[in-house]
């Protein structure tokens, strides 16, 4: 069996980092990078980006030796992508703070209200209910997050868990102050809305975890494959003829829920950047679904039936 | 930080960053550009005139924001056109977007709304400023899209800004300052509770937030453009050795 030779180069000064001798043609670059470590430690694999260029993709973890356009003595480009902090740690983080930090303000702990309102409760049901529905929100991110994701890649740069916690949690105590303020003004229209509005919730609250659940179906455990979805028994699902996202769709739903339910403006504008920023996600899976696969259904828009 | 010296802002039709290659326009975008970048110097310099009319004349700088504000405003609320110039010369909306924001937040919200604050040192200090800045910025953009740069004005754009940037800075944080006693005391711009919005805003402690954000990205801004100018300078020396 005839072995492969490999340098790996640093992409920006193009310093020789290290020489792997008799490696394997069927080896990963999975493996490669696991021996990349052991000449230089500080540089686990999750941090590494092995390229055939110094400004090309990525190399895959399961992509191998002998089926790359190599020769016998392959030359890789490596960039650091800085340290790295793992998906499930940056989920479980980002959400438990709004988790926690609503309960803050619906407690009307010291220091955020006036002295005379401590530890007191609101009078109006709705933001009894509200509390329910947000708490019962996030518990639910929470546990998809431990048992029903099934995550493509392990990490994430740390920078972003500072991004993201800052948006979770900053616009959950701005939410969270007002619709537990003890000026807090209750809907319009009464209960009437607010039933509305609990309904819409509750609605999207299964869809989208009904879309989740057939997400994880989809793909076997430990597995990276992709494959088009495709809607199941559950009637749920059958969002997935119009949309290819409809995890945001109902997440989205959920949100504009939430905003009829407590009349609070902030709850509109964290709904809105959350629709702009999930937009933009489901047009860029989208765009790889049409890339990946020929046959994708043609009638599905990324988040919004027919119109996005 | 209202410094309009972002290279990514520019509306000639050079990408700087590329070394100088310039992208071909269409000749309607060049023209409406020339045109648009000519007015804009013009409009400046003619501020630049009234406000040193004024002060040789009256020989104070009292009452001098209320004899320039009219042009003052027309030529700085029409540069919000240069974000929809940067979908046809390439530039960041994003960065663009947030120099013309906070060039027409000073204007309108500061200066025109709390005209206590007028006659502040401050006022005159980022007014002059800005008149340098954006006379010798829209001067290169359109010395850039004729295709005759003299080189002291690439020189000015990126020496210029080294002294004006943090002036600039300085009298826009001192005349925010100066306005605060009078926003808190009116309440001036807030929403207080209870509303059937269920949100409140606080324009005192806004302006607060806002003076505090100029930590973090006044030094960011800054190095950039000194990185930018060791690349176009520093080029530009390299070039003169092979000479």
């Amino acid at each position: 069996m005839k072995h492969y030779e490999v340098e790996i180069l640093d992409a920006k000064t193009r310093e020789k980092l290290c020489f792997l001798d008799k490696v394997e043609p069927q080896a990963t670059i999975a493996e490669i990078k696991n021996l990349f470590t052991k000449t230089h430690p500080q540089w686990y694999p999750a941090r590494q980006s092995l390229r055939l260029e110094p400004k090309g993709r990525s190399l895959k973890d399961e992509d191998v030796l002998q089926s790359l356009p190599v020769g016998t003595t392959a030359t890789f480009y490596f960039r650091d992508l800085g340290a790295q902090i793992s998906w499930v740690t940056v989920f479980l983080t980002e959400y438990a703070g709004p988790l926690l930090i609503y309960l803050l303000f619906y407690f009307r702990v010291p220091f955020l209200y006036g002295p005379r309102y401590d530890f007191t409760a609101s009078r109006h049901a709705v933001v009894h209910l509200a509390c329910a529905c947000h708490s019962f929100h996030y518990i639910k991110r929470l546990l998809e997050t431990l048992f029903v994701h099934r995550f493509s890649h392990g990490t994430m740069p740390l920078r972003n868990i500072f991004k993201n916690c800052t948006y979770y949690w900053g616009f959950a105590a701005w939410m969270a102050y007002y619709i537990n303020h003890p000026l807090y003004t209750p809907p319009a229209y009464g209960d009437e809305q607010v039933k509305l509005a609990l309904a819409v919730f509750l609605f999207c609250q299964l869809g989208n975890f009904s879309i989740h659940v057939a997400l994880r179906n989809l793909r076997p455990a430990g597995s990276k494959t992709r494959k088009i979805p495709y809607p199941t028994r559950n009637p749920f699902t059958w969002l997935f003829l119009l949309v290819s996202c409809p995890n945001y769709t109902y997440e989205v739903g959920s949100w504009i829920g939430f905003t009829i339910m407590t009349q609070c403006l902030p709850v509109a504008l964290f709904s809105l950047v959350g629709f702009v920023q999930m937009a933009i996600w489901a047009q860029g899976k989208h765009r790889s679904y049409l890339r990946e696969f020929r046959d994708y259904p043609p009638l599905r828009s990324p988040i919004v039936p027919f119109l996005l | 930080m209202a410094s309009s010296e972002e290279d990514g802002s520019g509306n000639g039709s050079v990408e700087e960053k590329e070394n100088g290659k310039k992208r071909s326009l269409g000749a309607l975008a060049t023209a409406w550009l020339i045109f648009y970048n000519i007015a804009m110097t013009a409009g400046w310099l003619v501020l630049g005139i009234a406000m040193a009319r004024f002060y040789i004349q009256r020989g104070t700088h009292r009452g001098l924001f209320r004899s320039v504000q009219k042009i003052l405003k027309f030529f700085q609320t029409f540069a919000l056109l240069e974000v929809v110039h940067c979908a046809v010369v390439h530039t960041s909306v994003l960065v663009t977007g947030v120099q013309v924001s906070s060039r027409i937040f000073m204007v309108w919200f500061i200066a025109h709304s709390i005209k206590q604050i007028q006659n502040e040192e401050s006022v005159i200090l980022f007014l002059v400023v800005w008149t340098v800045t954006e006379i010798t910025r829209y001067s290169f953009y359109t010395f850039n899209l004729l295709n005759h740069l003299p080189y002291f004005i690439k020189w000015a754009r990126y020496n210029f800004f080294i002294i004006l940037y943090p002036a600039g800075v300085a009298g826009e944080l001192l005349t925010i300052y100066a306005a605060l006693p009078y926003v808190k005391k009116t309440g001036m711009y807030s929403l207080r509770l209870p509303n059937k919005y269920n949100v409140s805003f606080d324009y005192y402690y806004f302006l607060i937030i806002v003076m505090f954000s100029y930590i973090p990205l006044f030094p960011q801004l800054y190095l950039h453009m000194l990185r930018q100018r060791r690349k176009v300078l520093h080029g530009e020396v390299i070039v003169e050795k092979d000479d």
